[in-house]
């Protein structure tokens, strides 16, 4: 045999396999972004899939439950019950008014059971500076929350 | 507060001199006058000096709590401790954007000043090129995201005013960490580092620089950028280990993946670098990887900041994302049309030979790296990639990223193993077992006593039997040629082994970091057994997890200059001897509302014990703590500091052989053809440069 062909299958049999694995993997860990307005209009395959949906915290809607966390998120005008039942301790981050990203199923009477929560602040890294200062100008000690 | 303006000046001077450095290093290749040659390049020093001032600038405003700036307002503020100051210079987009040019313009002006007097047909290009990605982040520095905006409002009677706070918001607590003080330059080194390559080779490629000298000056340099990318993932792992609390260090989230993805590129090409050196191969393949390594080092500070894939951790976003997708066209334009026009000056001398020679083990290490790259790459751009194609948003988590990886790295493991040990064109079935046999027999033994042991996972006896096969290897390298150097000259082999490194610095500082990357991935497979429990723990409640009995001790509640706690005292028991006391805490920052965790690890070379304080539980309001036991962690620490030692030892110049030893050595006969000669005898390669 050629050595060019011997090269030629050796890297087919590495890219084949690798591939294969990727597709695999891929299968076992994907995960179908939402918006909160879309989760109602999905169809029954669509539902079983996992899911993953972004919003805001909505502000006082965080309840802690014997072995859940509920609360609610917003996006837009639309709103999504969520119950937390993962085991991992909700982050610093999570409250009132915070981004969250939730993952886990839909369930059929439109709440969402969410295994895995992040979430970031309404980051003030973002905050347009001088955006907050008071009409005065006068020195001012710490700023007001930005979040708020 | 007139320095408060200092800086911005500064930055706008540099990016003037930056367009003179461009402009004038484009007459001067066309030209071929000295003198704008000259002029071309002091202008380029000038600019690098500018940005330091620029930077140091910035500093000064930190260390003197100077509010009036926004920047400073928004990631500092009194009692952050001094040395936290550090960090919170780039804490932020702008911030670290002038810290990217910073360090960038410490390497563009090493490498205009070491080769001043040097390639006088290479140096005006790369002149231009480093111009050319300096403007670009001055662009920015300047009229995008200056970090020398100052605080103003609009007075009575319409002029704007200087405002000055009292206080600033404070600096994220998850970078309240002595570690976010080097991880961020290192890493940033790194990544600013591929710059010095890139531009080599462009220049190379646009001037048509004849031999293969360039490719000794790009290794060299690429060769620092990957010390430090090392250490920067390294260190950014283990920021991430000892501050985030879930127990792991790596999640491949899109910020770590766009740092290891110009790693997996540069490690591609210091291997297949060599193939050029000595057999004239692989010139296109070499240019390309240069050239991705640097688009992919923008590409990754693209992912990081301008929110185009979510991420925990992406520290700041804005709307800077169509700058870099712009330059990021622009380099490719560049890149492709250099190499299209140019294309005959990249042919091969030779072609391979076997599937059994050192050749082909750097072509499937290559290749091997190309595809970990193209998946980390396609896996972290999932999202969007899904979005076009399909229109429907979907990612893909961790099981993904280890599926395809983990066989590419045991894969890898295997060729750090063979390659170094096969010869150049081909090798014989004899030399493979005379180099092979023991170290991998000795490989089995110990996966059998593995399995023995009650090892199950395959990946993970894999990983144990190559790892012994790769360290037998190259204790084998260094045993042979240290007993060749001792036989003549007396010495000891220990100290023999320090002369034949010293020789072969690159060589032998290689080996050295196989080594460090055989510790890593020991440390990583005990990620295999990795275990937790996750309790309420009142004061005086007790946990065992391994061999670990834990004691709640106390729970204080404490306020401190610049946050409040609360800390657990965990006292730590093994076969009823208490090793050690252990305080997980939270801290909350009341300047900016958030929290942070401080983790409590003891760590052993066996494992280690992690332990979060939790929070309390919302029904009991007693303290929770969240234990982990991660076996095997500190290898991937110690074998990284290896990996950093080793890469330094290949950095140094060779040291030559005393007169009476060469006369020596030159008797010995080689047997066969020069490519078939035994590795063994010391073979002498001219210092580069």
């Amino acid at each position: 045999m050629k050595v060019k062909t011997k090269f030629g299958i050796g890297i087919a049999i590495i890219v084949i396999t690798l591939s294969s694995l990727a597709w695999i993997g891929a299968k076992e860990s994907k995960t179908y972004y939402h918006t909160v307005a879309e989760l109602p209009t999905l169809n029954s395959t669509e539902m079983r899939q996992r899911i993953r949906v972004g919003g805001d915290v909505a502000a006082g809607s965080i309840q802690h439950m014997p072995g859940r966390v509920d609360f609610t998120l917003k996006e837009a005008d639309k709103t999504l019950h969520v119950s937390y039942v993962g085991s991992d301790p909700l982050p610093d981050t999570f409250k009132d008014g915070a981004q969250a990203l939730v993952e886990g199923r839909a369930m059929p009477d439109g709440r969402f059971v969410a295994e895995q929560v992040q979430s970031k602040c309404a980051s003030k890294y973002e905050a347009a500076p001088g955006g907050t200062i008071p009409a005065d100008g006068a020195p001012q000690t710490a700023p007001a929350d930005p979040r708020s | 507060m007139s320095l408060d303006l200092f800086g911005s000046f500064a930055l706008l001077l540099a990016f003037l001199c930056g367009i003179y450095a461009f402009c004038a290093g484009i007459a001067a290749i066309r030209t071929r006058k000295p003198l704008l040659i000259k002029s071309a390049r002091h202008a380029g020093m000038a600019v690098c000096v500018l940005v330091w001032l620029a930077f140091a600038s910035l500093a000064y405003l930190f260390f003197t709590d100077n509010f009036s700036m926004a920047y400073v307002v928004e990631h500092s503020n009194r009692t952050l401790a001094t040395f936290l100051k550090f960090p919170a210079i780039w804490a932020g987009q702008e911030g670290s954007l002038l810290f990217w040019s910073f360090l960038l313009s410490i390497y563009v002006f090493s490498a205009l000043f070491v080769y001043r007097n040097k390639h006088p047909e290479l140096m005006p290009y790369v002149g231009v090129i480093l111009a050319g990605i300096q403007l670009f982040f001055l662009t920015l520095n300047n009229f995008v995201v200056s970090p020398f905006k100052v605080l103003g409002l609009a007075g009575p009677n319409g002029v704007l005013q200087w405002v000055a706070r009292g206080d600033g918001q404070g600096l994220n607590p998850l970078l309240q960490y002595p570690e976010m003080i080097i991880h961020p330059p290192v890493l940033y080194s790194g990544y600013t580092g591929f710059s010095i390559p890139f531009a080599f080779a462009l220049a190379a490629l646009l001037g048509r620089y004849p031999g293969e000298k360039w490719i000794h000056l790009t290794r060299r340099w690429t060769m620092i950028a990957w010390g430090f990318q090392s250490a920067g993932i390294l260190l950014g792992a283990h920021w991430a280990y000892a501050v985030l609390g879930w127990g792991g260090y790596w999640s491949w989230d899109p910020v770590e993946n766009a740092s290891l993805m110009p790693w997996l590129t540069a490690t591609a090409f210091l291997h297949s670098v060599m193939m050029q050196e000595k057999r004239g191969m692989m010139r296109v393949w070499n240019v390309w990887l240069v050239f991705i390594t640097f688009i992919l080092t923008i590409l990754g500070t693209t992912l990081t900041r301008t929110g185009l894939v979510s991420s925990v951790h992406a520290f700041a976003q804005s709307d800077i994302g169509p700058w870099f997708f712009g330059f990021i066209g622009l380099i490719i334009v560049v890149c492709v049309v250099a190499y299209w026009r140019n294309r005959d000056y990249l042919r091969s001398d030779n072609t391979l030979d076997s599937l059994v020679s050192r050749e082909s083990s750097f072509l499937f290490n290559n290749l091997i790296l190309l595809v970990a790259v193209v998946a980390v790459l396609s896996g972290t751009l999932f999202p969007v990639l899904s979005e076009w194609v399909r229109g429907s948003k979907i990612s893909v988590g961790a099981p993904f990223f280890n599926k395809v990886n983990l066989p590419i790295g045991l894969f890898l493991l295997f060729l750090t193993g063979v390659g170094p040990l096969l010869a150049w064109r081909k090798t014989s079935m004899a030399s493979l077992r005379r180099n092979f046999g023991w170290p991998l027999a000795l490989g089995i033994v110990a996966g059998g006593v593995g399995v023995a042991l009650g090892l199950r996972n395959f990946y993970v006896i894999m990983c144990a039997i190559l790892s012994v096969f790769v360290t037998l290897t190259i204790l084998t390298e260094f045993f042979r040629g240290a007993r060749v150097i001792s036989a003549r000259s007396g010495s000891n082999l220990l100290f023999s082994a320090g002369t034949l490194t010293l020789r072969n610095t690159r060589r032998y500082g290689g080996y050295v970091v196989h080594f460090g990357i055989v510790l890593i991935f020991i440390g990583i497979s005990g990620a295999a057994f990795n275990q937790d429990k996750q309790m309420e723990m009142p004061v005086g409640a007790q946990m065992d997890i391994g061999p670990y009995h834990l004691t709640h001790q106390a729970f204080d509640t404490t306020q401190e200059a610049n946050y409040s706690t609360e800390k657990a005292t965990i006292a730590v028991d093994r076969d009823n001897r208490q090793v050690i006391m252990l305080y997980p805490e939270h801290r909350f920052y009341p300047s900016n509302q958030e929290s942070g965790t401080m983790v409590a690890i003891y760590s052993t070379l066996k494992e280690d014990l992690y332990v979060v304080y939790a929070g309390r539980s919302p029904d009991t309001n007693q303290p929770v703590i969240h234990a982990y036991l991660n076996p095997l962690v500190k290898w991937i620490w110690l074998g990284g500091a290896i990996v950093v030692m080793g890469t330094l030892l290949a950095l140094v110049p060779n040291q030559q052989p005393s007169f009476a030893l060469r006369m020596a050595e030159s008797r010995v006969p080689v047997p066969g053809s020069p490519a078939m000669a035994p590795i063994h005898v010391t073979r002498y390669e001219s210092p580069h440069e």
